[in-house]
Protein backbone atom coordinates (compact mmCIF):
# COMPACT_ATOMS: atom_id res chain seq x y z
CA UNK A 1 0.00 0.00 0.00
CA UNK A 2 1.41 3.05 -0.79
CA UNK A 3 1.64 6.64 1.73
CA UNK A 4 -1.39 8.16 0.75
CA UNK A 5 0.73 11.69 1.23
CA UNK A 6 3.89 11.26 -0.89
CA UNK A 7 2.08 8.34 -3.21
CA UNK A 8 6.00 7.00 -3.31
CA UNK A 9 6.79 5.37 -0.25
CA UNK A 10 4.93 2.20 1.56
CA UNK A 11 2.99 3.37 4.22
CA UNK A 12 3.55 1.81 7.70
CA UNK A 13 1.21 4.28 9.40
CA UNK A 14 -2.19 4.06 9.31
CA UNK A 15 -4.96 6.35 10.41
CA UNK A 16 -8.83 5.68 11.02
CA UNK A 17 -10.97 8.33 12.09
CA UNK A 18 -14.62 8.25 12.24
CA UNK A 19 -16.31 11.67 12.69
CA UNK A 20 -19.68 12.69 12.16
CA UNK A 21 -20.22 8.92 11.50
CA UNK A 22 -18.18 9.44 8.40
CA UNK A 23 -15.21 6.84 8.30
CA UNK A 24 -11.92 9.10 6.80
CA UNK A 25 -8.65 6.97 6.44
CA UNK A 26 -5.13 8.05 5.76
CA UNK A 27 -2.30 5.89 5.21
CA UNK A 28 1.44 7.39 5.44
CA UNK A 29 4.67 6.45 5.13
CA UNK A 30 7.03 6.89 7.97
CA UNK A 31 8.69 10.17 6.71
CA UNK A 32 5.40 11.63 5.76
CA UNK A 33 3.70 10.83 8.80
CA UNK A 34 6.73 11.85 10.83
CA UNK A 35 6.92 15.53 8.45
CA UNK A 36 2.80 15.81 9.59
CA UNK A 37 3.39 15.55 13.22
CA UNK A 38 1.46 12.24 13.23
CA UNK A 39 3.50 11.11 16.35
CA UNK A 40 1.85 13.47 18.33
CA UNK A 41 -1.90 13.52 19.24
CA UNK A 42 -1.74 16.59 20.93
CA UNK A 43 -0.49 18.54 17.77
CA UNK A 44 -2.36 16.65 15.07
CA UNK A 45 -5.60 16.34 13.47
CA UNK A 46 -6.42 14.17 10.31
CA UNK A 47 -8.40 17.28 9.55
CA UNK A 48 -4.84 18.92 8.31
CA UNK A 49 -3.58 15.96 6.60
CA UNK A 50 -7.23 15.73 5.08
CA UNK A 51 -6.42 19.61 4.24
CA UNK A 52 -3.58 19.09 2.86
CA UNK A 53 -4.80 16.17 0.27
CA UNK A 54 -7.82 18.13 -1.53
CA UNK A 55 -9.99 18.61 1.83
CA UNK A 56 -9.78 22.29 1.62
CA UNK A 57 -11.97 22.06 -1.62
CA UNK A 58 -14.91 23.42 -0.12
CA UNK A 59 -12.90 26.77 0.85
CA UNK A 60 -12.39 26.97 -2.93
CA UNK A 61 -15.93 27.12 -4.09
CA UNK A 62 -17.28 29.49 -1.31
CA UNK A 63 -16.93 33.08 -2.02
CA UNK A 64 -14.76 34.59 -5.40
CA UNK A 65 -11.55 33.39 -6.19
CA UNK A 66 -8.88 36.14 -5.17
CA UNK A 67 -10.69 37.17 -2.00
CA UNK A 68 -8.08 38.44 0.39
CA UNK A 69 -8.43 38.65 4.20
CA UNK A 70 -8.79 42.91 4.62
CA UNK A 71 -7.12 42.38 7.59
CA UNK A 72 -4.14 40.03 7.23
CA UNK A 73 -4.17 40.01 2.92
CA UNK A 74 -3.98 36.12 3.28
CA UNK A 75 -5.92 34.24 0.05
CA UNK A 76 -7.59 30.42 -0.20
CA UNK A 77 -4.70 29.90 -2.46
CA UNK A 78 -2.51 29.92 0.60
CA UNK A 79 -5.20 28.33 2.84
CA UNK A 80 -5.41 25.22 0.26
CA UNK A 81 -1.29 25.07 0.59
CA UNK A 82 -1.07 24.70 4.63
CA UNK A 83 -4.19 24.25 5.56
CA UNK A 84 -3.91 27.28 8.29
CA UNK A 85 -5.67 30.88 7.89
CA UNK A 86 -3.76 33.91 8.28
CA UNK A 87 -5.38 35.75 11.45
CA UNK A 88 -8.97 35.57 13.47
CA UNK A 89 -10.65 37.63 10.97
CA UNK A 90 -10.12 35.05 7.92
CA UNK A 91 -12.43 32.97 10.00
CA UNK A 92 -14.92 35.59 8.37
CA UNK A 93 -13.76 36.42 5.35
CA UNK A 94 -14.06 32.87 4.52
CA UNK A 95 -16.52 32.45 6.14
CA UNK A 96 -18.99 30.63 3.28
CA UNK A 97 -16.45 27.99 2.72
CA UNK A 98 -15.35 27.19 6.07
CA UNK A 99 -19.06 26.09 6.96
CA UNK A 100 -19.36 23.06 5.22
CA UNK A 101 -15.51 22.21 6.44
CA UNK A 102 -16.19 23.14 10.00
CA UNK A 103 -19.47 20.91 10.05
CA UNK A 104 -17.37 17.92 8.59
CA UNK A 105 -14.97 18.32 11.69
CA UNK A 106 -16.54 18.76 14.36
CA UNK A 107 -19.92 18.43 16.26
CA UNK A 108 -22.19 21.14 15.01
CA UNK A 109 -21.27 25.01 13.87
CA UNK A 110 -21.82 26.64 17.57
CA UNK A 111 -18.98 27.32 20.02
CA UNK A 112 -20.65 26.15 23.26
CA UNK A 113 -17.75 25.97 25.85
CA UNK A 114 -15.97 28.65 27.67
CA UNK A 115 -15.95 32.49 27.04
CA UNK A 116 -13.42 35.46 28.16
CA UNK A 117 -14.62 36.53 31.43
CA UNK A 118 -14.14 40.25 30.45
CA UNK A 119 -16.47 39.23 27.37
CA UNK A 120 -18.82 37.75 28.97
CA UNK A 121 -19.25 40.44 31.70
CA UNK A 122 -19.42 42.85 28.25
CA UNK A 123 -22.44 40.49 27.16
CA UNK A 124 -24.62 40.53 30.59
CA UNK A 125 -23.82 43.90 30.90
CA UNK A 126 -25.08 44.83 27.34
CA UNK A 127 -27.87 42.60 27.99
CA UNK A 128 -28.83 44.44 31.20
CA UNK A 129 -28.75 47.08 29.62
CA UNK A 130 -30.88 46.31 26.70
CA UNK A 131 -33.41 44.93 30.09
CA UNK A 132 -33.54 47.82 31.69
CA UNK A 133 -34.20 49.93 28.64
CA UNK A 134 -37.20 48.35 27.16
CA UNK A 135 -38.28 48.80 30.96
CA UNK A 136 -38.01 52.28 31.02
CA UNK A 137 -39.52 53.33 27.87
CA UNK A 138 -42.36 50.89 29.10
CA UNK A 139 -42.64 52.59 32.53
CA UNK A 140 -42.26 55.78 30.47
CA UNK A 141 -45.87 55.15 28.36
CA UNK A 142 -47.30 53.78 31.24
CA UNK A 143 -46.65 57.36 33.42
CA UNK A 144 -44.87 55.29 36.14
CA UNK A 145 -42.86 58.16 36.73
CA UNK A 146 -41.66 56.92 39.98
CA UNK A 147 -40.95 53.44 38.67
CA UNK A 148 -38.72 55.35 35.50
CA UNK A 149 -36.93 57.16 37.84
CA UNK A 150 -35.64 53.98 39.60
CA UNK A 151 -34.67 52.30 36.27
CA UNK A 152 -33.01 55.76 34.79
CA UNK A 153 -30.64 55.56 38.42
CA UNK A 154 -29.98 51.65 37.55
CA UNK A 155 -29.05 52.54 34.22
CA UNK A 156 -26.80 55.04 35.15
CA UNK A 157 -25.35 53.07 38.13
CA UNK A 158 -24.57 50.54 35.05
CA UNK A 159 -22.92 52.70 32.70
CA UNK A 160 -20.75 54.01 35.39
CA UNK A 161 -19.25 50.37 35.64
CA UNK A 162 -17.80 50.29 32.40
CA UNK B 1 18.47 29.80 33.94
CA UNK B 2 20.72 27.36 31.60
CA UNK B 3 18.84 24.68 30.59
CA UNK B 4 21.22 21.98 31.63
CA UNK B 5 19.74 22.52 34.91
CA UNK B 6 16.66 21.24 33.72
CA UNK B 7 17.93 18.55 32.08
CA UNK B 8 19.52 17.07 35.37
CA UNK B 9 16.01 17.54 37.12
CA UNK B 10 13.36 14.99 36.00
CA UNK B 11 9.86 15.92 34.85
CA UNK B 12 8.09 16.03 38.06
CA UNK B 13 5.03 14.09 36.47
CA UNK B 14 7.39 11.31 35.34
CA UNK B 15 8.60 10.65 38.87
CA UNK B 16 5.33 10.58 40.43
CA UNK B 17 2.53 8.36 40.62
CA UNK B 18 -0.83 9.26 39.31
CA UNK B 19 -4.02 7.33 39.21
CA UNK B 20 -3.97 4.80 37.42
CA UNK B 21 -0.58 4.61 36.69
CA UNK B 22 0.12 1.17 35.76
CA UNK B 23 -1.48 1.44 32.76
CA UNK B 24 -2.00 5.20 31.97
CA UNK B 25 1.52 7.08 31.92
CA UNK B 26 0.21 10.09 31.78
CA UNK B 27 -2.21 12.91 30.89
CA UNK B 28 -2.25 16.39 28.71
CA UNK B 29 -4.52 18.89 27.80
CA UNK B 30 -3.60 22.32 25.91
CA UNK B 31 -5.29 25.05 25.07
CA UNK B 32 -4.62 27.07 21.77
CA UNK B 33 -5.27 30.96 22.21
CA UNK B 34 -4.56 33.74 19.57
CA UNK B 35 -4.67 37.70 19.88
CA UNK B 36 -7.14 39.51 18.41
CA UNK B 37 -6.52 41.32 14.98
CA UNK B 38 -2.44 39.87 15.10
CA UNK B 39 -1.99 37.38 12.17
CA UNK B 40 -1.60 34.50 13.47
CA UNK B 41 2.00 33.10 13.36
CA UNK B 42 2.85 31.14 10.79
CA UNK B 43 1.34 34.31 8.57
CA UNK B 44 3.07 36.94 10.15
CA UNK B 45 6.10 38.82 9.37
CA UNK B 46 9.04 38.40 11.55
CA UNK B 47 8.74 41.77 12.46
CA UNK B 48 5.30 40.66 13.86
CA UNK B 49 6.39 37.74 15.48
CA UNK B 50 8.71 39.54 17.12
CA UNK B 51 6.53 42.08 18.56
CA UNK B 52 4.14 39.45 19.58
CA UNK B 53 6.29 37.76 21.41
CA UNK B 54 7.40 40.91 23.10
CA UNK B 55 4.11 41.54 24.11
CA UNK B 56 2.96 37.98 25.74
CA UNK B 57 6.27 36.43 26.90
CA UNK B 58 6.89 39.09 29.82
CA UNK B 59 2.88 38.57 30.40
CA UNK B 60 3.27 34.81 30.62
CA UNK B 61 6.40 35.25 32.76
CA UNK B 62 4.84 37.16 35.13
CA UNK B 63 1.91 34.62 36.01
CA UNK B 64 2.15 33.31 39.21
CA UNK B 65 2.17 29.97 38.11
CA UNK B 66 5.58 30.60 36.65
CA UNK B 67 7.22 32.45 39.66
CA UNK B 68 11.00 31.14 39.01
CA UNK B 69 10.10 29.28 35.69
CA UNK B 70 12.59 28.59 32.97
CA UNK B 71 11.70 30.62 29.83
CA UNK B 72 13.88 30.03 26.43
CA UNK B 73 13.96 31.81 22.83
CA UNK B 74 13.74 28.78 20.64
CA UNK B 75 17.25 30.29 18.35
CA UNK B 76 18.98 30.10 21.76
CA UNK B 77 18.41 25.82 22.19
CA UNK B 78 20.63 23.92 20.23
CA UNK B 79 18.57 20.79 18.44
CA UNK B 80 19.34 18.33 20.85
CA UNK B 81 18.17 20.59 24.00
CA UNK B 82 15.06 21.15 21.88
CA UNK B 83 14.92 17.21 21.19
CA UNK B 84 15.10 16.66 24.91
CA UNK B 85 12.09 18.56 25.56
CA UNK B 86 10.40 17.33 22.67
CA UNK B 87 10.63 14.26 24.35
CA UNK B 88 9.53 15.08 27.67
CA UNK B 89 6.15 16.49 25.93
CA UNK B 90 6.87 20.17 26.94
CA UNK B 91 7.24 21.21 23.12
CA UNK B 92 5.89 20.10 19.70
CA UNK B 93 8.22 19.02 17.20
CA UNK B 94 7.02 21.65 15.27
CA UNK B 95 8.05 23.87 18.05
CA UNK B 96 11.12 22.43 18.48
CA UNK B 97 11.73 23.57 14.00
CA UNK B 98 11.65 27.28 15.22
CA UNK B 99 13.57 29.74 15.63
CA UNK B 100 14.22 33.76 16.17
CA UNK B 101 10.44 34.51 17.37
CA UNK B 102 9.32 31.73 19.28
CA UNK B 103 9.47 30.90 22.29
CA UNK B 104 8.70 28.43 25.92
CA UNK B 105 8.06 29.23 29.54
CA UNK B 106 7.47 26.53 31.39
CA UNK B 107 7.24 25.95 35.39
CA UNK B 108 10.47 24.38 37.52
CA UNK B 109 8.29 21.13 37.89
CA UNK B 110 7.77 20.66 34.60
CA UNK B 111 4.22 20.25 34.75
CA UNK B 112 3.19 23.78 32.67
CA UNK B 113 4.47 24.49 29.17
CA UNK B 114 3.73 27.30 27.20
CA UNK B 115 4.92 27.36 23.90
CA UNK B 116 4.78 31.20 22.42
CA UNK B 117 4.35 31.41 18.68
CA UNK B 118 4.18 28.12 17.52
CA UNK B 119 0.87 27.35 15.42
CA UNK B 120 -0.92 29.60 17.00
CA UNK B 121 0.00 32.44 19.02
CA UNK B 122 -0.15 30.62 22.65
CA UNK B 123 -0.40 26.92 23.31
CA UNK B 124 -0.86 26.11 26.79
CA UNK B 125 -0.01 22.73 28.44
CA UNK B 126 -0.51 21.00 31.44
CA UNK B 127 0.93 17.48 31.97
CA UNK B 128 -0.01 15.03 35.18
CA UNK B 129 0.97 11.57 36.07
CA UNK B 130 -1.36 8.91 35.38
CA UNK B 131 -5.48 9.45 34.86
CA UNK B 132 -5.58 13.06 35.51
CA UNK B 133 -7.03 14.96 32.60
CA UNK B 134 -9.37 17.12 34.83
CA UNK B 135 -6.35 18.48 37.31
CA UNK B 136 -4.37 18.99 34.15
CA UNK B 137 -7.22 20.88 32.57
CA UNK B 138 -8.37 22.90 35.80
CA UNK B 139 -4.52 23.96 35.95
CA UNK B 140 -4.42 24.61 32.42
CA UNK B 141 -7.96 26.65 32.18
CA UNK B 142 -6.23 28.64 35.31
CA UNK B 143 -3.99 30.27 33.84
CA UNK B 144 -6.35 30.86 30.41
CA UNK B 145 -8.54 32.86 32.85
CA UNK B 146 -5.59 34.70 34.44
CA UNK B 147 -4.03 35.58 31.12
CA UNK B 148 -7.12 36.88 29.72
CA UNK B 149 -7.64 39.73 32.65
CA UNK B 150 -5.17 41.76 30.32
CA UNK B 151 -4.69 40.03 27.60
CA UNK B 152 -7.60 40.05 24.38
CA UNK B 153 -7.52 36.66 22.59
CA UNK B 154 -9.51 36.46 19.24
CA UNK B 155 -12.63 35.17 20.21
CA UNK B 156 -16.01 34.75 18.11
CA UNK B 157 -19.44 34.50 19.92
CA UNK B 158 -20.42 31.46 17.46
CA UNK B 159 -17.04 30.00 16.47
CA UNK B 160 -15.50 30.38 20.21
CA UNK B 161 -11.45 30.54 20.20
CA UNK B 162 -10.29 31.15 16.65
CA UNK B 163 -7.34 29.09 15.77
CA UNK B 164 -4.66 29.08 12.79
CA UNK B 165 -5.60 25.45 11.60
CA UNK B 166 -9.79 25.26 11.46
CA UNK B 167 -9.31 21.91 13.64
CA UNK B 168 -8.49 23.53 16.41
CA UNK B 169 -11.55 26.42 16.60
CA UNK B 170 -14.30 25.99 19.17
CA UNK B 171 -12.51 25.11 22.77
CA UNK B 172 -8.58 25.22 21.19
CA UNK B 173 -8.40 22.29 23.39
CA UNK B 174 -6.94 19.13 22.86
CA UNK B 175 -6.30 16.36 26.10
CA UNK B 176 -5.03 12.98 25.66
CA UNK B 177 -3.66 10.00 28.01
CA UNK B 178 -0.56 8.34 26.84
CA UNK B 179 -1.56 4.40 27.61
CA UNK B 180 0.48 1.49 28.45
CA UNK B 181 -1.36 -1.85 26.78
CA UNK B 182 0.83 -4.86 26.80
CA UNK B 183 -1.95 -6.73 27.67
CA UNK B 184 -4.39 -5.49 24.83
CA UNK B 185 -1.24 -6.11 22.68
CA UNK B 186 -0.43 -9.48 23.35
CA UNK B 187 -3.97 -10.52 22.71
CA UNK B 188 -4.60 -8.85 20.06
CA UNK B 189 -7.39 -6.80 20.96
CA UNK B 190 -5.61 -3.40 20.45
CA UNK B 191 -7.22 -3.37 16.57
CA UNK B 192 -10.92 -3.47 17.50
CA UNK B 193 -10.23 -1.17 20.42
CA UNK B 194 -8.96 1.31 18.36
CA UNK B 195 -11.36 0.67 15.52
CA UNK B 196 -14.09 0.88 18.45
CA UNK B 197 -12.62 4.89 20.00
CA UNK B 198 -12.81 6.27 16.83
CA UNK B 199 -16.02 4.92 16.00
CA UNK B 200 -16.73 8.09 19.02
CA UNK B 201 -14.64 10.71 16.81
CA UNK B 202 -11.44 10.33 19.47
CA UNK B 203 -8.48 9.73 17.95
CA UNK B 204 -6.10 6.81 18.83
CA UNK B 205 -1.99 7.48 17.98
CA UNK B 206 -1.77 4.64 15.82
CA UNK B 207 1.74 4.34 15.13
CA UNK B 208 1.94 0.87 14.09
CA UNK B 209 2.84 -0.46 10.80
CA UNK B 210 0.69 -3.76 9.19
CA UNK B 211 1.58 -6.89 11.26
CA UNK B 212 3.90 -5.30 13.51
CA UNK B 213 3.27 -3.79 16.82
CA UNK B 214 3.13 -0.47 18.52
CA UNK B 215 6.24 1.12 20.04
CA UNK B 216 6.89 0.06 23.55
CA UNK B 217 2.60 -0.87 23.83
CA UNK B 218 1.94 2.91 24.13
CA UNK B 219 -1.00 4.32 22.83
CA UNK B 220 -2.26 8.33 22.97
CA UNK B 221 -5.75 8.70 22.82
CA UNK B 222 -7.36 12.01 22.36
CA UNK B 223 -10.49 13.89 21.08
CA UNK B 224 -10.64 15.35 17.77
CA UNK B 225 -13.59 17.86 18.07
CA UNK B 226 -13.25 21.19 19.44
CA UNK B 227 -16.52 23.15 18.47
CA UNK B 228 -19.92 22.34 19.66
CA UNK B 229 -18.75 20.45 22.80
CA UNK B 230 -17.99 21.99 26.15
CA UNK B 231 -14.09 21.50 27.51
CA UNK B 232 -16.11 19.49 29.60
CA UNK B 233 -18.14 17.45 28.27
CA UNK B 234 -15.24 15.99 25.99
CA UNK B 235 -12.98 15.62 29.25
CA UNK B 236 -16.10 13.29 30.76
CA UNK B 237 -16.03 11.23 27.12
CA UNK B 238 -12.20 10.86 26.94
CA UNK B 239 -12.44 10.12 30.29
CA UNK B 240 -14.92 7.41 30.38
CA UNK B 241 -13.64 6.04 27.26
CA UNK B 242 -9.97 5.70 29.16
CA UNK B 243 -11.48 3.73 32.06
CA UNK B 244 -13.18 0.90 30.07
CA UNK B 245 -9.72 0.61 27.96
CA UNK B 246 -8.26 0.41 31.49
CA UNK B 247 -10.74 -2.63 32.43
CA UNK B 248 -10.15 -4.10 29.56
CA UNK B 249 -6.18 -4.21 29.63
CA UNK B 250 -6.79 -5.43 33.15
CA UNK B 251 -8.96 -8.03 32.19
CA UNK B 252 -6.50 -9.09 29.05
CA UNK B 253 -3.32 -9.12 31.50
CA UNK B 254 -5.49 -11.69 33.89
CA UNK B 255 -7.25 -13.54 31.04
CA UNK B 256 -3.14 -13.62 30.06
CA UNK B 257 -1.85 -15.25 32.99
CA UNK B 258 -4.10 -17.56 33.41
CA UNK B 259 -4.61 -19.19 30.34
CA UNK B 260 -1.32 -18.10 28.68
CA UNK B 261 0.91 -18.01 31.68
CA UNK B 262 4.39 -19.78 29.74
CA UNK B 263 4.49 -17.36 27.00
CA UNK B 264 3.88 -14.47 29.26
CA UNK B 265 6.67 -15.59 31.54
CA UNK B 266 8.64 -16.72 29.09
CA UNK B 267 8.60 -13.04 27.03
CA UNK B 268 8.60 -11.04 30.60
CA UNK B 269 12.25 -13.14 31.64
CA UNK B 270 13.70 -13.09 28.25
CA UNK B 271 13.20 -9.31 27.70
CA UNK B 272 14.85 -9.26 31.39
CA UNK B 273 17.44 -11.01 30.51
CA UNK B 274 18.12 -8.91 27.35
CA UNK B 275 18.09 -5.63 29.19
CA UNK B 276 20.50 -6.66 31.89
CA UNK B 277 23.10 -8.41 29.65
CA UNK B 278 23.13 -7.05 26.39
CA UNK B 279 25.78 -4.19 24.89
CA UNK B 280 23.87 -3.07 22.19
CA UNK B 281 20.55 -1.79 22.11
CA UNK B 282 18.42 0.43 19.33
CA UNK B 283 15.86 3.21 21.10
CA UNK B 284 13.17 1.12 19.43
CA UNK B 285 14.19 -2.50 20.96
CA UNK B 286 14.35 -0.84 24.21
CA UNK B 287 11.09 0.73 24.60
CA UNK B 288 9.69 -3.04 23.78
CA UNK B 289 11.53 -4.62 26.30
CA UNK B 290 10.81 -2.21 28.71
CA UNK B 291 7.26 -2.26 28.16
CA UNK B 292 7.93 -6.48 29.29
CA UNK B 293 9.50 -5.65 32.26
CA UNK B 294 7.18 -3.08 33.21
CA UNK B 295 4.26 -5.22 32.93
CA UNK B 296 6.13 -7.85 34.73
CA UNK B 297 6.47 -4.81 37.42
CA UNK B 298 2.99 -4.18 37.42
CA UNK B 299 2.17 -7.98 37.46
CA UNK B 300 4.71 -8.44 40.82
CA UNK B 301 7.19 -9.92 39.35
CA UNK B 302 9.52 -7.49 40.67
CA UNK B 303 9.77 -5.64 44.28
CA UNK B 304 7.63 -2.92 44.07
CA UNK B 305 10.10 -0.20 44.64
CA UNK B 306 12.17 -1.56 41.08
CA UNK B 307 8.71 0.14 39.29
CA UNK B 308 10.28 3.30 38.67
CA UNK B 309 13.43 3.01 37.50
CA UNK B 310 12.01 0.96 34.44
CA UNK B 311 9.54 3.87 34.15
CA UNK B 312 12.69 6.06 34.05
CA UNK B 313 14.72 3.92 31.56
CA UNK B 314 11.47 4.56 28.92
CA UNK B 315 12.84 8.64 29.04
CA UNK B 316 16.21 8.11 29.35
CA UNK B 317 16.96 5.73 26.84
CA UNK B 318 15.00 7.97 24.28
CA UNK B 319 18.02 8.91 21.75
CA UNK B 320 18.16 12.68 22.75
CA UNK B 321 17.90 12.41 26.67
CA UNK B 322 20.87 9.57 25.94
CA UNK B 323 22.85 12.35 24.50
CA UNK B 324 22.39 15.12 26.44
CA UNK B 325 25.73 14.51 28.69
CA UNK B 326 27.31 13.55 25.94
CA UNK B 327 30.04 16.26 24.00
CA UNK B 328 29.44 15.45 20.56
CA UNK B 329 26.96 13.54 18.51
CA UNK B 330 26.52 10.04 18.38
CA UNK B 331 26.57 7.76 15.39
CA UNK B 332 23.62 4.98 15.75
CA UNK B 333 26.42 2.22 17.06
CA UNK B 334 27.69 4.39 19.62
CA UNK B 335 24.39 5.40 20.91
CA UNK B 336 23.37 1.49 21.15
CA UNK B 337 26.07 0.81 23.28
CA UNK B 338 25.74 3.71 25.58
CA UNK B 339 22.31 2.44 25.89
CA UNK B 340 22.63 -0.57 26.63
CA UNK B 341 25.41 0.37 29.29
CA UNK B 342 22.87 2.68 31.05
CA UNK B 343 20.12 0.33 30.67
CA UNK B 344 22.72 -2.45 32.13
CA UNK B 345 23.90 0.19 35.14
CA UNK B 346 20.41 0.84 35.80
CA UNK B 347 19.20 -2.64 36.13
CA UNK B 348 22.11 -3.68 38.43
CA UNK B 349 20.78 -5.13 41.72
CA UNK B 350 17.42 -5.57 39.84
CA UNK B 351 16.36 -9.71 40.38
CA UNK B 352 15.43 -11.94 37.87
CA UNK B 353 11.84 -11.87 37.99
CA UNK B 354 9.99 -13.95 40.99
CA UNK B 355 6.46 -15.30 39.31
CA UNK B 356 5.71 -17.65 42.47
CA UNK B 357 3.61 -14.66 43.82
CA UNK B 358 1.93 -14.12 40.98
CA UNK B 359 1.47 -17.66 39.65
CA UNK B 360 0.23 -18.37 43.29
CA UNK B 361 -2.71 -16.71 42.80
CA UNK B 362 -3.76 -17.52 39.53
CA UNK B 363 -3.02 -21.81 40.68
CA UNK B 364 -6.90 -22.34 41.38
CA UNK B 365 -7.89 -21.72 37.68
CA UNK B 366 -4.62 -22.58 36.31
CA UNK B 367 -4.85 -25.83 37.81
CA UNK B 368 -8.20 -27.05 37.47
CA UNK B 369 -8.17 -26.16 33.89
CA UNK B 370 -5.48 -27.54 31.34
CA UNK B 371 -3.75 -24.82 29.35
CA UNK B 372 -5.66 -24.15 25.98
CA UNK B 373 -4.11 -24.20 23.13
CA UNK B 374 -2.08 -21.49 22.01
CA UNK B 375 -3.75 -18.83 21.33
CA UNK B 376 -1.33 -15.89 21.84
CA UNK B 377 0.88 -14.41 18.49
CA UNK B 378 4.52 -15.24 18.41
CA UNK B 379 6.33 -12.86 20.78
CA UNK B 380 5.81 -9.18 19.31
CA UNK B 381 10.34 -8.78 19.95
CA UNK B 382 10.99 -10.85 17.73
CA UNK B 383 12.45 -9.75 14.77
CA UNK B 384 11.00 -5.94 15.66
CA UNK B 385 14.29 -4.39 16.14
ZN1 LIG C 1 4.94 9.38 2.17
ZN1 LIG D 1 -6.94 37.33 7.87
Amino acid sequence: MLCDVCKTETASVFLTQIVDGKMQKVNMCEACSKEKGVSDPTGFALADLLLGMGAAQPVERGGAEGTRCPQCGFTQTEFKKTGRLGCSVCYQTFAEGLEPMLKGMHKGIKHTGKCPERLQRTQERASAMRDLNEALRKAVIEEQYEEAATLRDKIKALEREV
Amino acid sequence: MPIRSIFNKGSDWLRSEGPHHQIVVSSRVRLARNLAGVPFPGWAKKVERMDTLEKIRAKVESLPEMADAYSFACQDLTALEKQVLVERHLISREHAAKGAGSAVVMNRRQTLSIMLNEEDHLRMQSIRAGLQLKAAFKAVNKVDTELEQSVDFAFDAELGYLTACPSNVGTGMRASAMLHVPGLVLSEQINQVIQAVNKIGLAVRGLYGEGTEALGNLFQISNQITLGEREEEIIERLQKVILQIIEHEKNARQNLLQQRSNTLLDQIGRSYGTLRYAYGMGSKEALNLLSMVKLGCDLGFYPEEKQHVVDELFMETQPAHLQKGSQKKLATEERDILRAGIIRGKLEGFEPPDVSGAMARVEPKAASAAEPPSSLPDPPMEGSI
